[in-house]
């Protein structure tokens, strides 16, 4: 098996900046007043989360998403793409090639955007503490909003979870997609360290 | 079964031989008589299906052994052929032209072990792994939790409890309390 | 061996002719994690390579820093839709090599938890088979009667997605009070779903157009790529590991495995349906053949300092996607000294995928890859 024209792998690549934009992300400020928390409101009630199954988490998923828990009744949709979707629920364990992914899917989504962080091995590690090959803090590559605990949570859990977000979203502390503007450097080196072959640009959209 | 191990001690100078089960034995083999072993298993005494390719580390010998796993359909046993290779410069023959799943198995070694199949199509390609510049990772040697702590920015305040203490506390707890009993009173007799 | 593998093939991507792309991991067709690279000449897949590795965990390094007690909340998390077959195999391994007997009463429960399992995960595929052909409607009603079964599962043990349930010895507790009653009334329930799978997906057009003839696996590539399961089943191969070295009590039950002809997708589909059905069967059979009363777990004395002799095993069951197999080796020390899983869809999703997807259009490729039963954290672990 041949192929002819695919570049060398070990060259470093030129990325054609037609396709992507890389300028750093910048902070959104808040507006003071009733717009704002009309703005926030609206947020709150239409998220929509990206169907990207990290880790074992997202065996809970489904059922979440068809008739018993039924996450249409809050108004949520699962998609499959990072640009319509507004929550990205890291579902478990993060490997550092899903990391890699998750990274580029978390850049690509537009803001407002979200992060839930599913399941004990987001939090500390959980069971895969001394594992070589998974991240122990999510909170140290991408800004996590909310937490669910557990191994693995049921969902329940993931609806209180869901509740709890929109309330922080209502209260103006869903800050996350504006931490990550302002701690970029910081959250850029701490991928660095962990994603040994960085291939990618830094900041893609 | 028992004339099939016959012969292979005959022919190869099988050793080791492990009667693990009725159905399953184990035995070793030289490292330069393995692909003849192994090929002479699959053409003449039916064991037809590789059912995997695992690899130990022996770090006190200083060595890796091999274990093919093979199947019989026919009168369904199965067979572990060992083989130890040297630690130092690993390297094995490729099994992958008689069997097309070998390519897989032998591809993950190279990675996990870092054991050379030289001849085998991608096993050059990382598996799992992914810009992974360390030690092989299922070797002995390498030290998870050194480099999970030095890597992944532990969360403080994760303590460890000894697994005796803590279940003997929830779940024995009036046998803790007259263990400690007795040691008291063996302390305070002495 | 030669025929199957073409490796002379050129390609120049220069030409305009052929496209490269990736499907995967975030990707809502893909099983589990998992990541496909095609080169596609119009909507024909010329080559295809898979990328694994996004689950990787490294479980067998984990367990080899773990006492063995305290691999089993560990193992189960190997694979996620069906982790009770993990479980069995691991204690199944340790009570072989340390010579425990298990009670009567702990092997049928334990059979009677394996066959709930492999039932939930029967079903589950069933319904992402025909999600990956569009159908989403069978999908919705399988992952939903499975939650039925999966509070039986939470009754017997506890847990909902893991168990935890067999240990070294037996099992954790004996079935609850009034368990059988209600775990039939679940099977009734999807016993029904099945009927309706039957008028929906199996007479439906779409389905049996797109799947009859899609992936066709011949006989004679069981043996090479070393296809187990309801996957070779589906070509016409009666292996299967409960009927030809029954472990746990499965001699003592009546069944016969399906087999499929054609090897297709839609072969392998209505195979799994009959081992749906299979596990109702067995289920009942245990249920009913099964000792009402009897100790469900041997004591082992000093089991957090539970040293092995030294020696090596290889145990294996039937998943519900194959033969599922653990190679242990101990060397009478607290901690095994090395443990290999042979996850059923091992070489089913690496290299028999890449062969198979030859000639496929890329709106089928996931509709092959879910009936080959690929659970990628199996493969990596």
């Amino acid at each position: 098996m041949t192929m002819i024209g695919e570049e060398n792998k070990n060259e470093k690549k030129n990325f054609d900046t037609e396709l992507f934009c890389d300028a750093v992300p910048k902070e959104v400020p808040r507006i003071n007043g009733i717009i704002q928390k009309f703005y926030d409101w609206a947020q709150a009630n239409s998220l929509w989360i990206l169907a990207f199954g990290t880790g074992c988490g997202s065996i809970e998923m489904r059922p979440l998403y068809t008739a018993r828990y039924d996450i249409s009744r809050f108004g949520m949709a699962p998609r499959p793409t990072p640009r319509q979707s507004n929550l990205f629920i890291i579902s478990g364990y993060a490997s550092v090639k899903t990391l890699k992914r998750i990274v580029r899917s978390y850049e690509q989504m537009q803001n407002p955007k979200f992060v839930m962080g599913l399941g004990s091995c987001t939090v500390n590690g959980g069971m895969y503490w001394d594992s070589y090959n998974t991240i122990n803090r999510l909170d140290h590559y991408i800004p996590v909003d909310t937490y669910v605990a557990g191994c693995m949570p049921r969902p329940e859990a993931l609806i209180a979870g869901f509740e709890d977000l929109k309330k922080r979203i209502k209260e103006g502390r869903a800050e996350g997609a504006n931490e990550y503007a302002k701690n970029f450097e910081w959250y850029k080196a701490n991928q660095k360290k962990v994603i040994k072959d960085w291939d990618m640009p830094d900041y893609n959209w | 079964m028992e004339e099939m191990i016959e012969r292979i001690k005959l022919k190869f100078n099988a050793k080791d031989i492990n009667r693990q089960k009725a159905t399953l034995v184990f035995f070793s083999v030289e490292k330069k008589d393995l692909e003849a072993c192994v090929l002479y298993m699959k053409e003449f005494e039916g064991y037809s299906n590789l059912t995997m390719i695992s690899a130990t580390d022996w770090i006190e010998t200083g060595t890796f052994g091999l274990t093919y796993h093979l199947h019989n359909y026919k009168n369904r046993t199965d067979v572990g052929i060992k083989t130890y290779i040297d630690r130092k410069n690993p390297s094995m023959v490729s099994i992958n032209t008689l069997w097309a799943g070998a390519r897989v198995f032998e591809r993950e070694l190279k990675e996990m072990f870092g054991i050379d199949f030289p001849g085998c199509p991608r096993v050059d390609d990382p598996f799992a792994l992914e810009g992974w510049d360390n030690l092989p990772p299922m070797r002995k040697d390498f030290d998870t939790v050194k480099y999970s702590e030095e890597t992944y920015f532990p969360r403080p305040g994760r303590s460890t409890k000894d697994n005796v203490t803590q279940m003997e506390e929830k779940l024995y707890a009036v046998e803790a309390e007259v263990k400690k009993g007795i040691a008291k009173t063996v302390r305070k007799n002495k | 061996m030669k025929a199957i593998w073409n490796e002379t093939k050129e390609y120049d991507l220069t030409s305009g002719k052929y496209v490269k792309i990736w499907q995967g991991p975030q990707h809502p067709g893909v099983t589990g994690n998992m990541s496909l690279e095609l080169l596609l000449e119009g909507d024909e897949i010329k080559w295809l390579k898979t990328h694994v590795g996004y689950l990787h965990r490294g479980f067998e390094k984990l367990m080899e820093r773990r006492k063995f007690i305290n691999c089993f909340p560990i193992v189960c998390r190997i694979c996620v839709p069906e982790p009770d077959t993990n479980e069995y195999l691991f204690a199944a391994a340790t009570e072989e090599l340390a010579g425990i007997e298990i009670p009567e009463r702990a092997k049928w429960i334990r059979a009677l938890n394996l066959e709930m399992a492999r039932l939930g995960a029967t079903i589950m595929g069933l319904g992402g088979q025909s999600g990956s052909f569009g159908l989403g409607t069978i999908g919705q009603w399988a992952v939903a009667h499975r939650d039925f079964l999966l509070d039986s599962f939470e009754e017997l043990t506890g847990g909902r997605i893991y168990h935890m349930y067999i240990i070294p010895g037996g099992v954790r507790y004996d079935l609850p009070e009034g368990f059988e009653g209600r775990l039939e009334k679940t099977l009734v329930k999807i016993e029904k779903l099945i009927s309706d799978i039957d008028k929906v997906l199996f007479n439906n057009a779409v389905f049996k157009s797109r799947a009859k003839g899609l992936g066709i696996i011949p006989k004679d590539w069981i043996e090479p790529f070393g296809i187990t399961g309801s996957t070779a089943r589906g070509s016409g191969v009666n292996y299967d590991v409960r009927k030809d070295h029954p472990y746990l009590i499965y001699d003592q039950l009546d069944f016969e495995p399906n087999v499929g002809t054609d090897g297709d997708v839609y072969a392998r589909t209505e195979v799994r349906r009959e081992e749906a059905l299979l596990s109702i069967r067995l289920i009942r059979q245990i249920l009913a053949r099964m000792p009402k009363v009897g100790p469900v777990r041997t004591r082992i004395p000093d089991i957090m300092h539970w040293k092995i002799p030294a020696g090596e095993t290889y145990v294996k069951a039937e998943s519900g996607r194959g033969e599922y197999g653990y190679y242990m080796v101990t060397d009478g020390t607290e901690y095994p000294r090395r443990v290999h899983v042979k996850g059923a869809s091992y070489t089913h999703a690496m290299a028999l995928l890449e062969k198979l997807a030859e000639g496929v259009t890329n709106a089928d490729i996931f509709g092959l890859m879910v009936s080959l039963q690929t659970c990628p954290p199996e493969i990596e672990r």
